[in-house]
């Protein structure tokens, strides 16, 4: 990113809710500043101008559903010098993953009433099931401010500092009184990648896993709390089977909770 | 010159300045308008499939996941589709809360459409970024009145996207008074924003169009509709929620992955802030009212170019709405009814800011969803949008390919279509004959 020329950002969308993306337009007091400091190449969402490859950052946001889109990614990889995957549904399939565990043909015939016109794959997978990838940002939704770490970051050419430890630390940075220990709450904290801020903790509830697995999660022991709190088996698996089912982790624990039930 | 029976296409790929993937395709023959498709290519995520097995208490959290921008929408006719199944009722301070959430919701949805999305149709700009080169004080008002919602939503909601602090019976937290000292100066501010926003569109030039539409809209019997009321409609229709199978139909047609909805009886109808200013202006507070009227617009505007001013005039009232219920706040005795399950179905419709979402859901006596139906504003506008189409390109072929290129993709911003919610789209094909 030598010279004045501005660095080319693209904004990408698969099967998604455009949450991730939307994240961008949330950061109403940055925006201007970005905006200001790169040259928006192709962002569908916000504007009508389309700029030609190469890109030097594509922020990818949504999982691969389609013949199309699996084709699509790795013409994206090839004219883009840094990729990074924006939330849950890029980084490990989305809330549409839940089909990976179902015959797809049962979920078409549910929602539509002519399953021959819908062309869909079986599963859906992340971005780096397909193609490299740079950087993963976690999060269903992903967190803004650290979207604007990763963005200063790759312009800077450095790692972006987005810590991977579980939502505990969080907690106890903000002086969250623990809702497993001290009232009873099952809760997914423990296993669960930090970068919301331990909101649901601050709110009286259990966290439910938007942030997707810690570096190093034992699942199993987590599993073992929440029955030793009362949840059942079919609670157990269902926790684990929500925006990032199908990361590694979390797709083993649920399918052995699957059996037990 | 134009050849008499020339064949024209006019396509857009992928349209921008929407929410979700679509594209258009319009053929035209000797002058006439021969085929129009809105098409939603958005891959579909099948979630009335997988709600199936859930536990009631899990349905908000994962509808939010619809929708990035109207989150609250899905989480509210959710729950209240949940309590009319459970025989609960929201009231009191709870209910205020809710509503108070929603305002929030309509004013961040509302301020990205309004300054982000339509404007620069109006103002011959790409984006808004592009725009704030010329009128830098616009783009920096819209981005403040923006994050004025998503601040009230952050607060109430733990977050802007997919709040965490919804559930059936009421929210897992609930707030002090002084909680809300610093939003309630901030929303002065974004009050007299709102009626800056309203001045500022009301001096836009609007495409000559008009069609006499069939209005959809809640109707309830004091308030302007967040939550509640009847299914309403300026041609006669007036049924409660749960009537809404016996007179709705969801279409699948092939050149889309999202249903079409359509009246039984009548066909196409159009939802959203235009249907709901038409039904409700006399539910606006006199500010709103009064600021309409100075902006040119009432509740007979039949001219969907000027949604845009029915947007602002929500966003006036939403400012003048949170403002009340934040300074008539009470602390909620408890954050939420107790909420046993039962089997049943129950039925839930809400205004999101694109218009009516209607759910269904069906329990187990154990509290898990046998069956799930889920009818988005967007997929109910498709069909007005298709027709809207039909008749405003006849008249405008004289333009240059890509003014009127230009033109269908601002006719379809008329109803800040949510594609990705519509699928569970949006990309034009002009084809000229």
């Amino acid at each position: 990113m030598a010279g004045k020329r501005k660095p080319k950002i693209a904004v990408w969308k698969f099967a998604s809710c455009d949450g991730c993306q939307l994240s961008l337009l949330d950061c109403e007091d940055e925006l201007l500043a970005i905006a200001g400091a790169v040259e928006i190449a192709y962002f569908p969402e916000a504007t009508r101008t389309r700029l030609k490859g190469p890109y030097d950052l594509s922020l990818v946001e949504g999982s691969i559903t389609t013949p199309e889109d699996a084709a699509r990614i790795h013409h994206i990889r090839r004219s883009s010098k840094a990729l990074v995957t924006i939330g849950a549904c890029a980084t490990s399939g989305g809330i549409q993953a839940l089909r990976n565990f179902s015959d797809v043909k049962d979920f078409i015939s549910i929602v539509y009433a002519e399953p021959a016109y819908i062309d869909t794959l079986t599963q859906s997978t992340p971005i780096g099931e397909h193609v490299a990838v740079d950087f993963e940002l976690r999060g269903c939704p992903i967190n803004k401010a650290q979207l604007v770490e990763v963005i200063t970051a790759f312009l800077a050419g450095r790692r972006p500092k987005t810590p991977a430890h579980s939502i505990c630390m969080e907690c106890k940075r903000r002086g969250t009184v623990c809702v497993m220990v001290a009232g009873a709450t099952p809760c997914l904290g423990p296993v669960t990648h930090a970068g919301c801020g331990a909101l649901c903790p601050a709110y009286g509830r259990g966290c439910y896993g938007c942030f997707g697995p810690m570096e190093v999660p034992n699942t199993e022991a987590m599993s073992g709390a929440w029955k030793a709190l009362g949840a059942s088996e079919g609670e157990v698996m269902r926790v684990f089977r929500n925006f990032n089912a199908w990361s590694a982790p979390f797709r083993t624990e649920s399918e052995a909770h699957e059996k037990e039930e | 010159m134009k050849k008499k029976n020339e064949t024209r296409v006019i396509k857009v790929d992928t349209l921008a300045r929407v929410e979700g993937e679509g594209a258009l395709y319009v053929k035209l023959k000797g002058g006439a308008v021969c085929d129009v498709r809105l098409k939603i290519f958005e891959p579909p995520r099948f979630f009335e499939a997988f709600l199936e097995g859930r536990d009631f208490n899990e349905v908000p959290d994962i509808t939010a996941r619809i929708c990035g921008i109207c989150p609250v929408a899905y989480q509210m006719s959710s729950v209240h589709a949940m309590e009319d199944l459970l025989g609960l009722r929201v009231e009191g301070p709870l209910r205020e809360l809710r509503r108070l959430l929603y305002c929030g919701e309509w004013i961040e949805s509302h301020a990205l459409h309004i300054y982000m999305l339509h404007a620069p149709d109006f103002l011959g700009y790409d984006d808004a970024i592009k725009m704030a080169k010329d009128h830098p004080g616009v783009v920096e008002r819209g981005l403040r009145l923006k994050r004025a919602g998503n601040d009230l939503m952050a607060l109430i909601g733990g977050r802007e996207i997919h709040p965490i602090n919804v559930r059936v019976g009421g929210f897992y937290k609930v707030f002090e008074k002084r909680d809300f000292a610093a939003l309630i100066e901030e929303f002065k501010w974004a009050r007299e924003a709102a009626l800056e926003t309203l001045k500022w569109s009301a001096g836009f030039d609007f495409p000559d169009f008009e069609k006499d539409y069939e209005f959809i809209a809640l109707r309830h019997d004091s308030e302007y509709p967040f939550n509640e009321g009847r299914i309403a409609s300026n041609r006669g229709l007036d049924i409660a929620p749960e009537e809404f199978p016996r007179h709705f139909e969801e279409r699948h047609v092939e050149h889309t992955n999202a249903l079409h909805c359509v009246l039984k009886e009548r066909g196409a109808y159009f939802v959203g802030p235009l249907a709901r200013c038409h039904l409700n202006f006399d539910r606006l507070t006199p500010l709103a009212r009064q600021a309409a009227g100075e902006a040119g617009f009432g509740p007979e505007c039949r001219n969907p170019f000027k949604s845009i001013l029915a947007r602002g005039v929500e966003v006036l009232y939403a400012c003048d709405e949170a403002l009340r219920i934040m300074k008539n706040y009470e602390r909620p005795e408890r954050p939420a009814l107790a909420a046993e399950p039962r089997a049943g179905t129950g039925h839930g419709a809400t205004e999101a800011p694109r218009g009516i979402l209607y759910h269904r859901y069906t329990l187990d006596a154990a509290g898990r969803v046998t069956a799930a139906c889920i009818v988005p504003p967007t997929s109910q506008n498709q069909k007005t949008i298709e027709d809207d189409l039909w008749q405003f390109i006849p008249r405008h072929l004289d333009l240059p390919e890509a003014e009127l290129t230009g033109r269908c993709e601002q006719a379809i911003r008329n109803y800040d279509p949510c594609i990705s919610c519509a699928t569970h789209f949006l990309k034009l094909d002009l084809v000229r004959e």
